[in-house]
C-alpha cells in the first residue's frame, strides 16, 4: 500500500537549474517531481543526477512529496537514475513512457535493488507510470496492477497526441478517450490518476477550465510546469462552503445512525446511505489541505 | 555614544543639541519654535520676477559661499534642474555649499565633481545611490551627509535644522508671477508636494519651469506669494524619464506569493474594516499587493477609505473602481496617477509635512492602518535598512519608510529571504533605517514572521493558513542557503548620518574599507 495523501499538484523541476530546486517548496505544492528526462539536456545528465542526489540529501523539502522523473527506459540512463533518487530518499520515482505492466516490474525490481544497496526501508519507494502512447492507454489496467509500489498513474498528452495523429486542442476533446480509459483503470485498480500538463501558461483561463474539467472528471490531481498553475490547482480542487458543511453533516449522520443499525437517512434533504461517507471524507480532506476545514472528522 | 539600539554615534556630530535616537516616539510633545525666513517684501506693483536664464536668477538671490539650496526629486530620473542650476554655480565658483534635496539619483551626476572639488561640502537627501552613493560612500563629501526620510526633511525644514537660503523648484507650469504647479507643461509631474515646505521656509525661492502660462496659474502648488524669481528654461526634464508608462504588474510567482501573503495579514490583522487606510509602494511585490487587495476587499465587503504615499497606476484603478474613496498624493510615480492628480476631485495633493512630518500636529502618516514597505536587510530585532547594501555602499533611500512605519497600525515589510546569494535577514542590519519597534510583520518568500511584541496579531493569524515563521528562523534558513554574512570591514571615517524622523541621529555609515 503506498501512503495515501493528498495530490493535487505536482510541479515538474529541472533538475539541472540548482536556484530553481533550491527552494520550489516555497509555492506549495503536494509534490515536487525533479526531472532528470525532457528537460535535461543530454551532456547534463550526469551533473543533473548528482545535483539531485545533493537536493535530496540536503534541502528541507517541508513534508512535500519529492518524485524523480528517471530517463525512459530505452536510454542508458534509466539504472543509474534510479540509484541516484533511492540513495537520495526520494518518496517515489516516476517512469516515463511506460507501454506494458513488465516496465513498471523492471523499475521496480532496481528499486528494490538500490534500497537494499543504500539502506533504504524495502518497498518504501514508490513509482508512478506516465503512459503516453495508444498501447499504453490500452494496458492501463495491466499498468496500474503491476506493483505494490504503484502509487498511480499519469497522462502525458505531448507524445500521446503525435502518435494518436491527432492535434491538441484547448478544450481537450482529443484527449477524451485517454482521459476516461485511464481512469477507469486507475479506479479499477485502485490508484491514483493524474492529468497531463497544460503547457501555455500565459493562458489561466485555459488552464482553469482544463483544471475545472478533469476535477470533475474524478482525477486526483494536475502535472504542473509553472508554480503560477499551483495556487489555480488547489483553489479549484477545494470544495466550496457548502459542499464542506454537507460533507459533515453527512459523515455526523451516518456515524450517528450506525449504532442503531439505520443504513439509508436523509441530510440537508437529500438521501444519503454508508456509501456516501467515502466521498464525504474525501471533501473533507481537500478542504482540510485548503486550510478551509479545522475539524477532526478526517 | 551608544544610540537605544546599541548604534554607535561619534560624540563629534552630538553639537547643538543633537542628541541620538532613544526611541520612535521619543519626541512625543516636543516644543519648539518654528523657523522663520528672511523675506524680501514687495510692495511696489509692476516689478517683474522673470529673469532671462538660471544665471541671472543664481546671481539675483546673492548666493554665496556656505549657503543651503535645495531641489526636489519630482522629475525622477527625468530630472534636468539639479545639474543645471549645478553648473552655473559651479562655473560661479561659488563653494562649500549644502545641497538639501528631497532625493538624489542617476539624474543628478553632475554633483559628483562638485563634491569633489569642494562646491558641495554637505548634502541632505532621502536618496544616495549611483555615482553619488559611491562618492559619499568612498569619504569625498567634505563633511558626512545627512540622510533623511522625507517626514524628516519636512521636520528639519520647519524647525530650524535646515535653514534653506535658496530653493530651486522645478515646476511643469507656471505665470509670471511664480504660481506653479506639477501639472500641464512638457514635463508633468501630477503634484510638487516636496517643495511646499522648501517655498515657504527657504529666504529665496525660484521657480524653473519650461512652460509659462497666463496668470493665475490655479491650483498652485507653490503660491506665487512665496516665490522671488522666476525663470524659463528649454526643458526641466525628459518626461520619459520622469514617469514611467504603465508600471507592469509583476508575474514573478515569488513576489506574488509575497504579495498575496500581504494581503492575507492585512486581512487577517483585525483592522481591515471599511473606511480603513493603506500606503504601498511601487515594487514588484507592493504594487501587487494592490491586486490581491481588491479579492480581500471583495470577500470581506469592505472598501478603503484613502490610500496615500507614491500613488501608481494601479491604485488609480482601485480608486477609480471605487474601491479607494480619496487618494492622498504626495509623488506620482507613473503616467496614470500624474494623469490623476488634481483631475478626480478625490485625488488630493498634500505636501511632504501633511503626509510625515512628526513634528507638526499630526500627519496623515499617524493615521495610516497599513503601510507595506520594502526592506534591503532586516536583522532578528525586526531593524531594517533600506539606505545601505551589504557591501558597505549607499545604494538606497528611506523615503518615507522610518515615517510610516512609525505613524501606521500595521507595518508590513515584504522582501525575499535572498537576493543574489545575500541573505537579506540576518542577525544584525549593516545600518538602520527604522526601528524594530516600528515593524510588525515581515513577508519573505519562506514564510511570515511577526514581531512578538504584537501579541494580538500572532493571535489574529493563529488560524490561518499564513505561513508563520519566527524572524530567527528566517535568519537561520537565510543562512543555510547563503551562509552567513561576513562583518564588512569600516575605517573610521563616517560618511553619512542615518538621522531619524524626529532629528536624533539612528545611525553612522563609514567608509567601507575596500573602496580604498
Amino acid at each position: 500500500m503506498t501512503p495515501e495523501r493528498l495530490r493535487r499538484t505536482m510541479i515538474f523541476l529541472n533538475t539541472q537549474r540548482a536556484a530553481l530546486v533550491k527552494d520550489a517548496f516555497v509555492y506549495q505544492p503536494d509534490c515536487v517531481i525533479f526531472d532528470l528526462e525532457d528537460a535535461v539536456a543530454q551532456r547534463e545528465k550526469d551533473a543533473a543526477r548528482i545535483q539531485l542526489y545533493h537536493t535530496l540529501k540536503d534541502l528541507d523539502y517541508q513534508g512535500i512529496e519529492r518524485w524523480v522523473r528517471i530517463n525512459a527506459l530505452d536510454s542508458d540512463l534509466f539504472q543509474e537514475d534510479i540509484r541516484a533518487a533511492v540513495a537520495g530518499g526520494a518518496e517515489g520515482i516516476r517512469l516515463p513512457k511506460t507501454e506494458t505492466a513488465e516496465d513498471v516490474q523492471m523499475v521496480a525490481d532496481l528499486v528494490d535493488q538500490a534500497e537494499v544497496a543504500f539502506n533504504r526501508p524495502v518497498g518504501t519507494t514508490m513509482v508512478m507510470a506516465a503512459l503516453e502512447s495508444p498501447l499504453a492507454i490500452l494496458n492501463a489496467y495491466e499498468i496500474a496492477t503491476s506493483s505494490p509500489r504503484l502509487m498511480g498513474i499519469a497522462l502525458s498528452a505531448g507524445d500521446y497526441t503525435r502518435t494518436m495523429h491527432a492535434k491538441r486542442t484547448v478544450k481537450g476533446l482529443e484527449l477524451f478517450g485517454a482521459r476516461s480509459q485511464l481512469l477507469l483503470a486507475a479506479r479499477a485498480a485502485g490508484v491514483m490518476a493524474f492529468d497531463t500538463v497544460y503547457t501555455d501558461t500565459d493562458d489561466p483561463q485555459g488552464f482553469i477550465d482544463e483544471v475545472k474539467m478533469i476535477r470533475d472528471l474524478g482525477f486526483d490531481g494536475k502535472s504542473c510546469i509553472s508554480p503560477k498553475q499551483i495556487g489555480i490547482t488547489h483553489d479549484i480542487f477545494t470544495p466550496d462552503p457548502k459542499e464542506v458543511l454537507h460533507a459533515q453533516h453527512v459523515i455526523q449522520a451516518v456515524q450517528a445512525n450506525e449504532a442503531k443499525g439505520v443504513g439509508v437517512l436523509t441530510v440537508d434533504g437529500k438521501m444519503v446511505d454508508i456509501a456516501w461517507v467515502e466521498g464525504a471524507k474525501r471533501t473533507l480532506k481537500l478542504a482540510k489541505a485548503a486550510g478551509s476545514y479545522r475539524g477532526d472528522l478526517v | 555614544m551608544k544610540n537605544v539600539l546599541g548604534r554607535d554615534i561619534p560624540a563629534e556630530f552630538l553639537t547643538a543639541g543633537r542628541e541620538v535616537f532613544q526611541g520612535q516616539y521619543y519626541r512625543d510633545g516636543y516644543t519648539y519654535t518654528k523657523h522663520a525666513p528672511r523675506v524680501n517684501a514687495q510692495v511696489k506693483p509692476g516689478k517683474d520676477k522673470l529673469l532671462p536664464d538660471i544665471e541671472a536668477v543664481v546671481r539675483a538671490t546673492g548666493l554665496q559661499d556656505g549657503m543651503t539650496i535645495s531641489f526636489h526629486h519630482h522629475l525622477r530620473d527625468g530630472d534636468y534642474i539639479v545639474n543645471m542650476v549645478m553648473k552655473v554655480i559651479h562655473e560661479l565658483g561659488i563653494k562649500d555649499l549644502t545641497v538639501c534635496a528631497s532625493s538624489l539619483g542617476k539624474a543628478h551626476d553632475y554633483l559628483v565633481p562638485c563634491i569633489e572639488d569642494g562646491t558641495v561640502t554637505n548634502i541632505s537627501t532621502s536618496g544616495i545611490r549611483d555615482e553619488i552613493g559611491e562618492a559619499v560612500s568612498a569619504g569625498k563629501l567634505k563633511n558626512p551627509a545627512i540622510i533623511r526620510s522625507h517626514g524628516g526633511r519636512a521636520r528639519a525644514i520647519e524647525d530650524g535644522t535646515v535653514k534653506i537660503d535658496v530653493a530651486f523648484i522645478g515646476a511643469a507650469t507656471s505665470d509670471p508671477y511664480g504660481n506653479a504647479s506639477g501639472k500641464g507643461g512638457k514635463a508633468d509631474t501630477g503634484v510638487l508636494s516636496y517643495m511646499a515646505g522648501d517655498a515657504q521656509y527657504a529666504d529665496k525661492v525660484v521657480i524653473i519651469t519650461d512652460t509659462l502660462v497666463s496668470s493665475p496659474n490655479f491650483p498652485a502648488s507653490i503660491e506665487g506669494v512665496d516665490v522671488d524669481y522666476v525663470v524659463q528654461v528649454d526643458a526641466i526634464g525628459d518626461p520619459h524619464k520622469i514617469a514611467t508608462g504603465a508600471l507592469r504588474l509583476t508575474s514573478d510567482t515569488r513576489e506574488l506569493l509575497m504579495a498575496k501573503n500581504a494581503a492575507k495579514c492585512m486581512y487577517y490583522s483585525g483592522f481591515f474594516k471599511d473606511g480603513f487606510s493603506f500606503q504601498t509602494g511601487a515594487g514588484g511585490p507592493s504594487l501587487a499587493t494592490t491586486i490581491f487587495l481588491k479579492e480581500f476587499m471583495d470577500q470581506a465587503n469592505v472598501k478603503c477609505g484613502w490610500a496615500m504615499g507614491g500613488i501608481t497606476e494601479p491604485i488609480v484603478d482601485l480608486f477609480k473602481a471605487g474601491y479607494i474613496h480619496n487618494l492622498l498624493d504626495d509623488q506620482a510615480f507613473d503616467l496614470a496617477s500624474v494623469a490623476s492628480a488634481h483631475t478626480d476631485p478625490k485625488h488630493f495633493e498634500i505636501s511632504a509635512s501633511q503626509y510625515a512630518n512628526p513634528f507638526n500636529k499630526g500627519a496623515f502618516v499617524n493615521q495610516l492602518d497599513f503601510v507595506i514597505l520594502g526592506a534591503l536587510e532586516v536583522d532578528v530585532d525586526f531593524n531594517v535598512n533600506v539606505v545601505q547594501g551589504s557591501n558597505g555602499l549607499l545604494q538606497g533611500a528611506p523615503g518615507g519608510h522610518p515615517d510610516t512605519a512609525a505613524g501606521a497600525t500595521v507595518t508590513i515589510i515584504v522582501a525575499p529571504l535572498i537576493r543574489s546569494r545575500i541573505a537579506t535577514v540576518r542577525t544584525a542590519v549593516t545600518s538602520v533605517t527604522t526601528p524594530g519597534e516600528s515593524i510588525d510583520i515581515v513577508v519573505t518568500d519562506y514564510g511570515v514572521a511577526v514581531n512578538p511584541k504584537r501579541t494580538d496579531l500572532l493571535a489574529a493569524f493563529k488560524d490561518t493558513n499564513i505561513p508563520l515563521k519566527s524572524i530567527e528562523t528566517l535568519r537561520d534558513l537565510a543562512y543555510e542557503y547563503a551562509g552567513e554574512p561576513k562583518d564588512i570591514e569600516f575605517e573610521d571615517q563616517v560618511v553619512a548620518l542615518v538621522e531619524y524622523r524626529d532629528g536624533t541621529f539612528i545611525d553612522a555609515i563609514k567608509k567601507p574599507k575596500w573602496l580604498n
